[in-house]
């Protein structure tokens, strides 16, 4: 067995630049790849793809070059790096275990043999090993698990297994100049998106692909007769099926890295799958002498991870040097009243708040590099009521307060914190905050938060608690106050509902009363053995209070439009809270009095009701600022598009004739601003924000072209753009013809960068939407999912 | 929330065309100019210089509507003044006339002037006519979607002719099918389908190009073909054949109807802008001749 002092496993940038650097200090050490290639992840973009060099501030420390560029030119530039740092890379190395200590570690690879190693260093990211084929055959040569470029194939017989987006793709690309057919396990292609859905049941019933359902692969065998490279044994419900054929490609997904990475000894704070492995500030794990840096330990940023390789390495050797990003926190902390070092501050910061306890230095450094920590002038608005912002403050020193009115002033002293309320909701600041005397603050964004929440549990427990108290203080008690409610909170619970669920139905018993926190539903009554949508609840809203109030029997079926979490209320809490208020009762019987009109409006007009369900079935429900086209109204001019197009670079965000229509109202592809929006969910540069009026943004400097949004996008209003080049200004183009007019658009040469685009519901144009303003007939409408009820009623009006 | 053009915030513009024509007509009807009323009394200067003023204006909404940066109002109460204004100038350019016309530069502007808003008169009402009925025709798909639909038709056609000759027919009715064309094609919702038909289907027409309008040729000699056999395998693929052509023609119907209400709800626009630019040429001549050659 050979011994090394380093082993590096896994050949990300972060593995490379660990192993480049140990090379270049002439250390004994070896870099372990799975796959017969580096940088997996960076190998699969496509072709020519412009990949960036974020954050720009951060200086790069690595052996390695790393500019932006083209995939294949960064690519090259490792491949140099490693040859003239004589890294020891051993391809074709999968790890399947780690067994010893600190000092005498023995690594198990699939093939059988051993490696041993003093010190590890863990950079193996997120993605995972490509699930293999469960049959005899497997790793034969033309049995592959990805494909690059299905241009590259010509005249095969290709088998795809998988029934996921990723087979379909692989399958319909493949299908114009192969004979393809696909190997689906069941008897549906439930996993895919819709698009795809519609493409391989299509592709399958136009005969461009075979399809064998329920059909499981029993062996790969060699065909003797030449006829095909291989014979695929499939076994399906009549028996055995052989298929020639001359390649497989198998897309059954990746199996997530955390198992293997747990069998290691890593511990992870909870089940959340964002949970991130506890690690020191220099990056070691729970097992000393294992170290873990790039993404898996929640650093997804290409310059990040080869940083953290190099430092790792120093800090093997016992060199305790400061992190790269050292400069960027003496910038941060200028103009800050503490005359202490970074260190120091950092620590007097984590000491500050409760909320930061169980935080990790590493983790904390990170967190406060996202965050903004500023002094703010006595009086200054730290967050507005009614505005969209969704970021969180922790006060350090001194104070800031919000103004209650009839009670007076209330007070956020030091550790206090505020902002949990839009940042759990995503709706609007339900309070303005101001800054008191001396005061210092920690701002976070919304995307390190969540972050923590997911892999810090006590976070989580004590923003909740929060969040509950001053929900329920704000909604139903306001004049109560906070220590009276202190048993109430206690005996709340926090119910989670998957969309479409039902959280109570008509008819059933029940007397809990529910205040919607995340999400919103909609209120259904059986009429004429049909269901009627009547009413849409967003956040904020309450329901189940005739059940209190009443006979203890629902009148309605709520439903979860989106995922929805609720405060639920028992109906001794309720009751609780009413003694305490003496105006809720009065307020309650108003608001019942209130819904009941609109549900019976809506009651009025089942095909109002139809109309709410075909919008909430389109997702519209976890929208907040929607595009509708009136189709009695829209002449088809596209003049929306060009106005959107002219007014962001060139590119429409939006497609007007594409997209569902019902009673005449048509959803075109376009965003809709989601509460939660699901293309912030993984964008590693963090490059997408929400503006104080709502509008999801992609901040265009930031945005590293990933694709990862548009992915994640589940109503594909997403789309990755070249930016055209520049265009004559009207008079010009209408004197001399020259260029493109208005809504064409042309590239300059040799333009590659794509960057994600979106709708941003021109936050900046004080008009508002260029596209509702553009257009001629009045078709063009935006609406926030509480205007339905409104929409139906001048659609169907009573 | 959800107006058209004409109701646009409760017909505001109405109510100001109605009042400059109020203000114009009682001014008309007050005013005894010395002979006959005409463009060359106070009265006249006043209401051609305000029509003059209106024409330009209309004509700004071209420039508006391009204008998407623009926070000034919405293009669509730019519209709606603009049709009811429009209507307005139809009067203040009359009582400006004084009703005397003759074979003059003057007449013209008057004549381009009222084509122009009789055309525009057409546009509005193609505008709350068509949306309707284009969205019935298409029932919720796209032309798009309606095109691919096609494609998918024609495929299987292909996959199913079994013989040579069925084959030649597809191939023959699927290469001579024409969608859109020219203008007067796309107005009339008629494509100039041709196609020839092979020697042992019709030797009578020696596999000359006929017309194929409205698919009817391709399934009439289908429907011949059926007649003929009697079963086999060439019958089951005429018959799905039959089915498939009758489905395309629904198809063709109801994408030559859209493309023919896209045309219709286009054309006018085709007159009414460039006649537009006709009167203001015309209303500059008018002005030049009004002041140096009266």
């Amino acid at each position: 067995m050979e011994r090394f002092d380093i082993a590096v496993i896994g050949s990300g940038p972060g593995g490379m630049s660990a192993a480049a650097h140990a090379a270049e200090l002439g250390l004994s050490h070896v870099l372990l790849e799975g796959s017969p290639k580096h940088s997996n992840t960076i190998q699969k973009y496509q072709k020519g793809k412009h990949v960036m060099a974020t954050p720009t501030k951060l200086p790069l420390r690595s052996p390695l070059d790393f500019a932006e560029g083209t995939r294949e030119y960064i690519l090259d530039k490792w491949e140099e790096g490693m040859t003239s740092t004589n890294t020891n890379i051993q391809y074709g190395s999968e790890v399947t275990g780690i067994d010893g200590a600190k000092g005498d570690f023995t690594i198990t690879l699939a093939n059988g043999s051993k490696v041993g190693a003093k010190s590890i260093i863990l950079g193996i990211g997120v993605q995972g090993n490509p699930r293999k084929l469960p049959c005899p055959g497997a790793e034969l040569e033309h049995v592959q698990y990805q494909l690059d470029d299905p241009d590259e194939y010509n005249g095969e017989r290709i088998a795809i297994v998988g029934a996921g987006d990723a087979a379909i793709e692989n399958a319909v690309g493949l299908a114009g100049q192969n004979k393809v057919c696909i190997i689906n396990r069941r008897d549906e292609f439930a996993r895919a998106k819709q698009g795809n859905l519609d493409l391989i049941t299509s592709s399958i019933s136009d005969g461009k692909i075979e399809c064998f359902y329920e059909a499981n692969p029993a062996r790969i065998e060699e065909n003797p007769s030449d006829e095909s490279r291989y014979v695929f044994v499939l076994s399906t419900p009549t028996g055995e099926v052989p298929v020639p054929i001359d390649r497989i490609i198998a897309r059954l997904g990746a199996i997530p890295p955390r198992k293997l990475v747990e069998s290691f000894g890593i511990e992870f704070p909870n089940d959340s799958p964002a949970a991130l492995p506890e690690l020191s500030s220099q990056y070691e794990s729970n097992v000393p002498g294992m170290y873990v840096i790039g993404a898996l330990g929640g650093y997804p940023l290409i310059k990040q991870a080869m940083n953290q390789g190099y430092e790792v390495v120093e800090y093997i050797q016992g060199n305790d040097i400061e992190p790269a990003d050292h400069p960027l926190f003496v910038e941060a902390f200028d103009g800050l009243p503490y005359d202490k070092s970074v260190d120091e501050i950092l620590e007097y910061l984590q000491n500050s708040s409760p909320i930061y306890n169980g935080i990790n230095p590493l983790n904390f450094r990170e967190f406060i590099l996202d965050s903004k920590v500023s002094k703010r002038a006595p009086g200054d608005e730290l967050c507005v009521n009614g505005e969209f912002t969704n970021s969180f403050f922790v006060v350090i020193d001194g104070n800031a307060f919000v103004k209650l009115p009839g009670v007076g002033e209330f007070h956020f002293n030091r550790g206090d914190f505020f902002g949990e309320q839009s940042l759990i909701s995503g709706r609007r600041r339900t309070a303005t905050v101001y800054a008191g005397d001396d005061c210092v603050v920690v701002e976070t964004p919304r995307r390190s938060m969540v972050k923590l929440i997911n892999s810090v549990d006590s976070v989580k427990r004590v923003l909740d608690e929060a969040f509950i108290l001053r929900a329920l203080h704000s909604k139903f008690t306001p004049n109560t106050a906070h220590a009276e409610l202190a048993e109430v909170v206690a005996n709340t619970e926090l119910r989670t509902f998957d969309a479409n669920q039902d959280i109570y139905t008509e008819g059933e018993e029940g007397d809990e009363v529910h205040l919607i926190r995340i999400g919103s539903v909609t209120s259904v009554k059986q009429s004429n053995n049909k269901e009627v949508i009547t009413s849409y609840m967003p956040v904020g809203h309450y329901f189940g209070e005739t059940g209190v109030l009443g006979h203890g029997v629902r009148t309605d079926t709520v439903r979860a439009n989106v995922r929805t979490e609720t405060i639920c209320l028992s109906k001794d809490s309720f009751v609780t809270l009413m003694d305490k208020e003496p105006g809720l009762q009065n307020e309650i019987q108003s608001h019942i009095r209130d819904r009941l009109t609109v549900e019976a409006r809506m009651e009025a007009q089942p095909k109002g009701g139809e109309l709410m369900s075909f919008l909430m079935g389109e997702g519209l429900g976890e929208g907040t600022d929607v595009l509708l086209i009136d189709e009695t109204l829209c002449v088809g001019c596209d003049n929306c598009e060009k106005a959107c197009a002219e007014t962001h670079d060139g590119n429409s965000r939006l497609n007007r004739e594409a997209g569902a229509s019902f009673a005449d109202v048509h959803v075109p592809i376009s965003c809709r601003h989601c509460e939660h929006p699901h293309c912030m969910k993984d964008c590693p540069p963090d490059a997408i924000h929400r503006a104080s009026d709502g509008e999801v943004f992609i901040d265009q400097e930031a945005c590293i072209g990933c694709g990862n949004c548009v992915r994640n996008c589940p109503y594909d209003v997403i789309s990755l753009q070249k930016n055209p080049a520049p265009k004559p200004t009207l008079l010009h183009w209408l004197m001399t013809g020259k260029g493109p007019g208005p809504g064409g658009k042309e590239y300059a040469d040799g333009e590659t960068i794509k960057k994600a685009v979106k709708c941003d519901a021109c936050k900046d144009n004080a008009g508002g939407a260029a596209c509702v303003r553009a257009c001629p007939t009045g078709a063009a409408m935006r609406l926030n999912p509480k205007e339905f009820v409104d929409l139906v009623g001048s659609r169907f009006g009573s | 929330m959800y107006q058209s053009i004409l109701n646009f915030k409760r017909a505001r513009y109405l109510w100001v065309a109605l009042a400059l024509s109020i203000v114009s007509i009682a001014a008309y009807w007050w005013h005894q100019p010395v002979g006959l009323p005409n463009g060359g009394t106070w009265l006249g200067y006043t209401l051609g210089t305000v029509g003059a003023m209106l024409i330009v204006w209309l004509l700004l909404l071209g420039m508006r509507k391009r204008s998407y940066r623009s926070n000034m109002g919405t293009v669509q109460g730019w519209t709606s003044a603009h049709v009811y204004l429009g209507t307005a100038l139809l009067l203040v350019g009359t009582l400006h006339a004084g009703f005397q016309f003759g074979a003059n530069v003057h007449t013209l502007a008057y004549v381009l002037m009222v084509v122009v808003i009789v055309s525009g008169f057409f546009g509005i009402f193609v505008y709350m006519r068509y949306p309707n009925l284009m969205t019935y025709n298409r029932s919720g798909d796209t032309l798009d979607g309606l095109l691919e639909k096609i494609h998918k038709v024609d495929d299987r056609s292909r996959r199913i002719a079994n013989t040579p000759n069925l084959s030649r027919l597809v191939e023959s009715a699927i290469d001579g099918c024409q969608i859109g064309g020219s203008w007067w094609q796309q107005l009339s919702g008629s494509g100039r389908s041709i196609m020839s038909v092979p020697f042992a289907m019709d030797p009578d027409a020696q596999e000359k190009a006929q017309s194929n309008k409205d698919h009817k040729l391709v399934i009439d000699v289908l429907a011949n073909r059926l007649s003929q056999l009697g079963g086999g395998e060439e019958a089951g693929a005429v018959t799905s054949l039959l089915a498939n052509f009758a489905a395309k023609q629904t198809l063709l119907r109801r994408i030559r109807r859209d493309v023919q209400i896209r045309a219709i709800l286009k054309i006018w626009l085709y007159f009414h802008v460039p006649l537009s630019f006709g009167l203001l040429a015309a209303l500059i001549a008018h002005v030049v001749v009004v002041f140096f050659y009266w």
